[in-house]
């Protein structure tokens, strides 16, 4: 292929990055600098700033985020750590992937069922002897829910370091004499800490966004970033703000990005 | 240790399974509860398909995904066309990271943005920007699929090629896109599974009058529960297995005759 024609196939895929991804962030950030009266003014930011509502809320839903990430972390790492013996490991872990494919909404919706007054999951407290309790619209139903949805992309990512890891380095290090735990705290744990990395990624940015699964789940209770965005966009009108919450949310996202791309590993390449 | 692995995992399993079937085991329960099954009924099904809002959302959810999956794949193939004649490294980095911008960034980040974007060009909200936003979002995925494919490729190939008189177009047509191929088609179906999964951008995007499976499903969970979704769950379910099926049969097959290629180079006849 000479240059000259080359360029000409560079045009469409040119056009969608100027388009949609240069000029709605260049947007997003112009946005943040108008008021309700479309008038230039820092106040959106002063706002977020001062008043405290937003800077409570912008702290709760990276608690929450938090939350969400260590308990999908907390239940990912030992499932792909099994997953990652057994014989069939191909088979199993296409039955992790497959519930991906399924719509977040009706997983969403399916929750609804479950966890009403007289659904699966208070019929199972009430057989266990410790129910019936008020489970949906609570925050612990809304961070079970999150954690749910992303199990499967922290599992993933964990499962492909393991399966890189040398499994040479874990024999050498038993036949040194390290135990169970002290091969899995010294060998495998750090070697495999790219892939938690990944997951992390996967998981925290988009559980700080989740929107319909406060409504849907957290009745309302539980204001994400995401939440307020949409609100501000959708029901308020305040584009500005909601744009300057949108700022916040991607220099958040920034930071997770930095904190856990493998800086060493690209420098090595 | 072995046996209390394997309870674990199972115990995981059960857990990101059961609100599956719970829903659609409700799919065919009479009454209009996700409580106390009631008995076999088809009824729900058949609500559902004479439903004639439902069978129009779901034409149009399906349209959306097929024609912004093919518009994607194009532009993305062409994308990655163009990533990989770049001779700089610097400027492929720097197209490789525009690339992801938009596979790293929140739904919700998304969808405002476009829609700040497509009120400032003053466009109308509706199919033409949903299909829009659809692409958009899916070009990504389909780069990082090809690309891989492209980096395969040996340039000797090309060369031979090009020193036997090939034009550009012939190049194009007779050599380089036969053997992306699997890269191209795993990257219509990521596109087509994307759009169907897609809720956030749609809903930001989608105005009054149009509206997709996810948007739909969202606006009647918020009213309660309502067993012709769960009908539609069943239908939603049986169609992404069918994809995935289609997918994994596709890889296995490339997987397959990319082996067969290696076995033969290895053992000259």
């Amino acid at each position: 292929m000479t240059k000259r024609n080359f360029w000409g196939y560079f045009v469409p895929y040119g056009l969608w990055l100027g388009l949609f991804v240069i000029a709605p962030v260049a947007l997003i950030v112009y946005q943040s600098f108008f008021n309700l009266d479309h008038q230039f003014t820092f106040a959106n930011y002063a706002d977020y700033f001062q008043s405290g509502v937003y800077l409570k809320m912008t702290l709760n839903s990276v608690w929450y985020a938090f939350l969400i990430t260590l308990f999908t972390g907390l239940i990912s790492y030992p499932t792909a750590y099994v997953l990652h013996q057994l014989k069939h490991r191909q088979l199993w872990l296409l039955l992790v992937i497959l519930p991906t494919w399924i719509n977040i909404l009706l997983k969403a919706y399916a929750f609804i069922g479950l966890f009403s007054q007289d659904g699966l999951a208070n019929t199972f407290l009430r057989f266990i002897g410790v129910g019936p309790h008020q489970l949906l619209f609570t925050n612990a139903s809304f961070i079970f829910v999150a954690t749910y949805i992303q199990i499967p992309f922290m599992i993933l990512p964990i499962y492909n370091a393991l399966d890189d890891l040398n499994p040479a380095l874990v024999n050498a290090s038993r036949d040194l004499g390290a135990t169970h735990w002290q091969t899995f705290r010294h060998v495998i744990f750090p070697l495999t800490l790219p892939g938690v990395k990944a997951g992390i990624q996967a998981v925290f940015i988009p559980s700080l966004s989740l929107f319909m699964l406060t409504r849907l789940i957290g009745g309302n209770k539980v204001i994400t970033l995401g939440t307020a965005i949409e609100e501000h966009f959708l029901t308020t009108m305040n584009w500005g703000m909601g744009s300057t919450i949108g700022v916040v949310l991607i220099v958040a996202m920034i930071i997770v990005m930095q904190l856990t791309t493998d800086h060493t590993k690209g420098a090595a390449k | 240790m072995k046996k209390l692995s394997r309870l674990y995992l199972i115990l995981v399993f059960v857990i990101l399974y059961v609100p599956i079937i719970y829903l659609i085991v409700y799919s065919f329960s009479q009454g209009d509860t996700m409580t106390n099954y009631h008995g076999f009924t088809w009824q729900h099904y058949r609500d559902l398909f004479a439903d004639p809002r439902m069978l129009a959302i779901v034409a149009d959810t399906l349209l959306v995904a097929l024609l912004s999956a093919l518009i994607a794949t194009a532009i993305g193939t062409l994308g990655a066309l163009s990533i990989q004649r770049t001779s700089k490294r610097v400027t492929r980095d720097v197209l490789l990271n525009l690339n992801n911008i938009l596979m790293v960034s929140p739904d919700v980040i998304i969808g405002a943005s476009f829609l700040i974007f497509f009120t400032t060009l003053k466009m109308p909200l509706g199919f033409g920007s949903v299909l829009l936003s659809h692409i958009a979002f899916e070009i990504p995925i389909v780069v990082l699929m090809v690309l891989p494919r492209l980096r395969e490729m040996s340039p000797s190939l090309l060369s031979a090629a090009e020193d036997l008189g090939a034009t550009t177009h012939q190049l194009l047509t007779k050599i380089i896109l036969p053997f992306i191929t699997p890269g191209i088609l795993a990257g219509f179906f990521m596109a087509l599974t994307y759009s169907l999964d897609d809720f956030a951008v749609t809903f930001f995007v989608t105005g009054n009058g149009f509206s997709t499976l996810s948007v739909e499903i969202y606006s009647r969970a918020r009213q309660g529960i309502n067993l012709e979704i769960n009908a539609l769950s069943g239908v939603m379910l049986l169609f992404s297995l069918l994809l995935v099926g289609g997918y994994y049969l596709l890889q296995q097959n490339s997987r397959k005759r990319r082996a067969r290629k290696q076995h033969n180079r290895e053992v000259p006849q």
